[in-house]
């Protein structure tokens, strides 16, 4: 008995294409196995077939990043408050019933990412979290438009920014507790909501239960989980997770040469555009000369997917696919269409395009911490 | 479905997370990393960093835990982790 359970746990990884890939799969409540990235605290990546399943991220299969170990693991949800205060003419303390009656609900779909999403495939690596390309998922949020909540408490003159935090801890008290903010009129966009649904549901635990910031269009830093405290500032919140960490090189390309540090940055913002193929993986082996079916997602910042154009020939030319149906500018964006190629070793690239006429480079770019990587990328497959 | 959904959440939630499994590799000076680098989160921090980073970038690391995020470790034993590090991952 115990021989078969070692053997079934050995088996259980898997190997992402890149130096020190080998993960092992791992099991929490609430989600299927997912590739383990740490433990303590968790943090779990999406396995690359599930965007293969469908346009909408199942629950269970959505990636977890923390950053602070001391996470909630006890939450009374009649309890849970947030508390809005700070530069406000009256600071509110909302129930999550006070959430779900008091104001009304938005919904949409919208894709989350996290910023150091496919770290691992960067040459030369860099530090931190090695991940594959599944630190990203796509679902629908319910909840309440922060606007509303920050009409409620009134917005006092001279107020700037707002900050957010949740039930997340340090493990010790030196290391600075996680904050992040958004500029006072993001805050207000109307579309940066505090949902407390996920895909019809409850948020599930690891992704925030029962509250989180849904920032939609940028990177996941600013989607505070299990938030607790929104704070209106009169000053730039100047904590280590906004002036140091999560910086990208101030320019158009958010890179600089592989190996050397940028002058000067900005905090990181919105999603590039990005394309995967997810029908058939690197290395498959294909029917030579017959039509072969591709189909993948595609997504950017908010502005929305104009076209995707896929090449069956290593990228010396390029053909539209089809895009499926519009959930929303925030949504992945599905795409087909189909190669016929003959026999022998082809490279399929898939590129998009967004409404604002942003594509991805053919080249991959580069930064210090590993961040907006939105190369074309190639699949290679061997057509007999 | 406002009271429905009230009453089916009217009650302390848990959630219990697996256990830790990743330990440090074997080398002289683990069990400093041991004591130092595993107070504020799991060592697969460290395992799963890219291999044969070299000595400059665990230097990089261990300040940036030290300076950064307050690991209170000792220049010593500082050392000690960094030649460990640079050897062994
Ligand atoms: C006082 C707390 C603390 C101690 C002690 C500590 N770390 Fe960390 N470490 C952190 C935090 C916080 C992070 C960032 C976690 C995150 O964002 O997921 C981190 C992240 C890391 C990472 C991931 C890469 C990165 O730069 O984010 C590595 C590698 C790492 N630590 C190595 C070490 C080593 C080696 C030691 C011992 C010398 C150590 N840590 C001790 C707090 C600590």
């Amino acid at each position: 008995m115990a021989g078969s359970r070692f053997a079934a746990l050995a088996a259980d990884t898997i190997t992402l294409p890149f130096g020190n890939g080998e993960r092992p799969l791992v099991v929490y409540p609430g989600k299927r196995a997912l590739i383990g990235l740490t433990a303590r605290p968790p943090q779990l990546e999406t396995p690359f077939s599930v965007f293969n399943e469908g346009i909408l991220t199942p629950n269970d299969a959505f990636f977890v990043r923390y950053h602070l170990a001391d996470i909630p693991l006890d939450i009374d949800p009649t309890a849970f408050r947030v508390e809005v205060k700070g530069k406000v003419a009256t600071p509110l303390s909302l129930s999550l019933d006070d959430l779900k009656t008091k104001f009304d609900p938005v919904e949409f779909v919208a894709v989350h990412q996290c910023s150091g999403n496919s770290r691992g495939f960067l040459e030369p690596r860099v530090g931190g979290g090695q991940a594959g390309n599944g630190l990203m998922g796509n679902a629908r949020w319910k909840g309440v438009p922060l606007k509303a909540v920050l009409e409620k408490a009134g917005i006092a003159s001279g107020a700037v920014e707002v900050a957010f935090s949740g039930l997340d801890r340090p493990a010790m008290p030196q290391t600075p507790g996680f904050a992040k903010s958004l500029k006072l009129d993001h805050a207000l966009d109307g579309e940066v909501i505090l949902a407390y649904q996920m895909n019809g549901a409850d948020l599930p635990w690891l992704n925030g239960f029962p509250l989180r910031l849904v920032v939609p269009g940028y990177f996941g830093t600013y989607w505070v989980k299990h938030l607790s405290q929104i704070t209106v500032l009169d000053k730039p919140l100047d904590n280590f997770w906004m002036a140091t960490a999560y910086r990208i090189p101030d320019n158009e390309c958010a890179c600089v040469p592989p190996g050397t540090k940028p002058e000067k940055t900005v905090p990181i913002g919105r999603f590039v555009v990005r394309s995967f193929l997810t029908n058939v993986l690197d290395g498959a082996k294909v029917a030579a000369g017959k039509p072969l079916p591709l189909r993948g997602i595609a997504f950017d910042g908010g502005s929305g997917i104009a076209r995707v154009e896929v090449s069956a020939d290593g990228g010396k030319s390029f053909a539209p696919a089809t895009l499926g149906e519009d959930l929303g500018k925030y949504s992945f964006r599905e795409w087909r269409t189909s190669v016929t190629v003959p026999a022998g070793e082809h490279a399929i690239l898939v590129r998009a395009t967004n409404v604002l006429g942003k594509t991805q480079p053919m080249e991959p770019t580069w930064n210090p911490s590993g961040y907006m990587r939105n190369v074309v990328e190639t699949t290679r497959i061997v057509a007999a | 479905a406002g009271t429905f959904a009230g009453l089916a959440m009217a009650q302390p939630m848990s959630y219990v997370l697996p256990e830790e499994t990743a330990v440090f590799k074997p080398g002289p000076g683990v069990e400093a990393a041991e004591n130092n680098c595993a107070a504020c989160h799991s060592a697969d921090y460290i395992l799963t960093q890219p291999p044969k980073m070299g000595r400059p970038f665990w230097e990089a690391e261990v300040h940036k835990m030290i300076s950064a995020y307050g690991a209170p470790i000792d220049e010593k034993d500082a050392k000690a982790i960094v030649d460990y590090l640079a050897a062994t991952y």
